[in-house]
């Protein structure tokens, strides 16, 4: 089974990273850019096909490591 | 005293800091590895060291923060037992949730590398009582991400308890933006937990405590704690 966990900083928290894409977009004359927010995505395979466990697993994962929920939110997909 | 310094993979000021703690408080510190799951007998000192654990891979420090050993460095904290973070160390307690907050990318997005002052903010704990209250004392930074950041609510808490040891400030002292090196909340350069037992700091009072790095200014720390573990012992 392949999942997706999308990692994002939570509203409100400075993102240099997002801002300096942000300037290069337009400096690139893209138009029509307002903001932008830099994330992360983990693709992840897992063994098994039960759902729930699945995203259990991919819950507890993301709390325990890929995210830092100080500052992050997550969202998990079964693809 | 009876340090011990953690050594994870991409760790590499272990050395440094080894050496600055034998020259100041005359004893050997214990290198322990991150695969341990216990501290060696009678450790009163626990240093967690600069550098690029896990090359920084996933966000600074959170790889190392879930390493077998900092089990045992929780257990010993909550005992009440001596943490010290230094630079990559900062961000190690920080994700290990031994300190509150997070360092986030410093706000000009540069790496910087080189000597800035800090003001002592109180010199009654065991981290400070080598310096007076209100000294400024040079010491080098070197990180891509010392930008501490927390919520409203726990930086008005950490502030209320009088928890910020050091601040980035000019050389006479005076803490304002354009001394903010890196962007952080309240100029803060390190800060304990609740119980005050463990500090992170982003700057290396370690790079200066002999007379050939060109400062002495970072001994007082390692003379603090090492007067504060003999008066213990």
């Amino acid at each position: 089974m392949k999942a997706r966990v999308t990692v994002t900083l939570k509203a409100g928290i400075l993102d240099p990273q997002g801002k300096a894409i942000e300037g290069a977009l337009k400096s690139l004359g893209v138009d029509g850019v307002a903001s932008v927010r830099q994330g992360k995505v983990f693709d992840i395979e897992l063994a098994g096909a039960d759902k729930a466990k699945a995203e259990a697993a991919l819950k507890d994962a993301a709390d325990k490591l890929l995210a830092n929920t100080v500052i992050e939110n997550y969202r998990v997909e079964l693809l | 005293m009876k340090a011990a310094i953690l050594v994870f993979p991409g760790i590499n000021r272990e050395r440094d800091m080894a050496r600055a703690l034998r020259l100041v408080s005359g004893h050997e510190p214990a290198m322990v590895w991150h695969a341990e799951t216990s501290l060696p007998a009678g450790t009163d000192l626990v240093v967690v060291p600069g550098g690029f654990s896990y090359g920084d891979y996933l966000r600074c420090g959170a790889i190392a923060a879930r390493a077998p050993v900092m089990d045992a460095v929780r257990d010993y904290a909550a005992k009440g037992g001596l943490v010290l973070g230094v630079c990559n160390g900062f961000q190690i307690l920080c994700e290990s949730g031994l300190l509150p907050g997070v360092l986030m990318r410093n706000a000009r997005l540069k790496f910087i590398c080189k000597d800035v002052h800090l003001r002592v903010e109180r010199s009654d704990t065991p981290f400070t009582r080598g310096y007076n209250a209100g000294q400024v004392i040079r010491v080098p930074v070197a990180h891509g991400e010392g930008n501490y950041e927390a919520d409203e609510e726990t930086i008005k808490r950490i502030e209320g308890e009088g928890r910020v040891l050091y601040r980035y400030c000019s050389a006479d002292g005076v803490v304002d933006e354009s001394h903010n090196i890196n962007g952080a909340a309240h100029s803060i350069a390190g800060l304990v937990n609740d119980k005050g037992n463990v500090l992170g700091m982003m700057p290396h009072p370690e790079n200066h405590v002999e007379d050939i790095m060109g400062c002495t200014d970072g001994r007082g720390l390692f003379a603090g704690l090492t007067a504060h573990l003999e008066k213990a012992a």
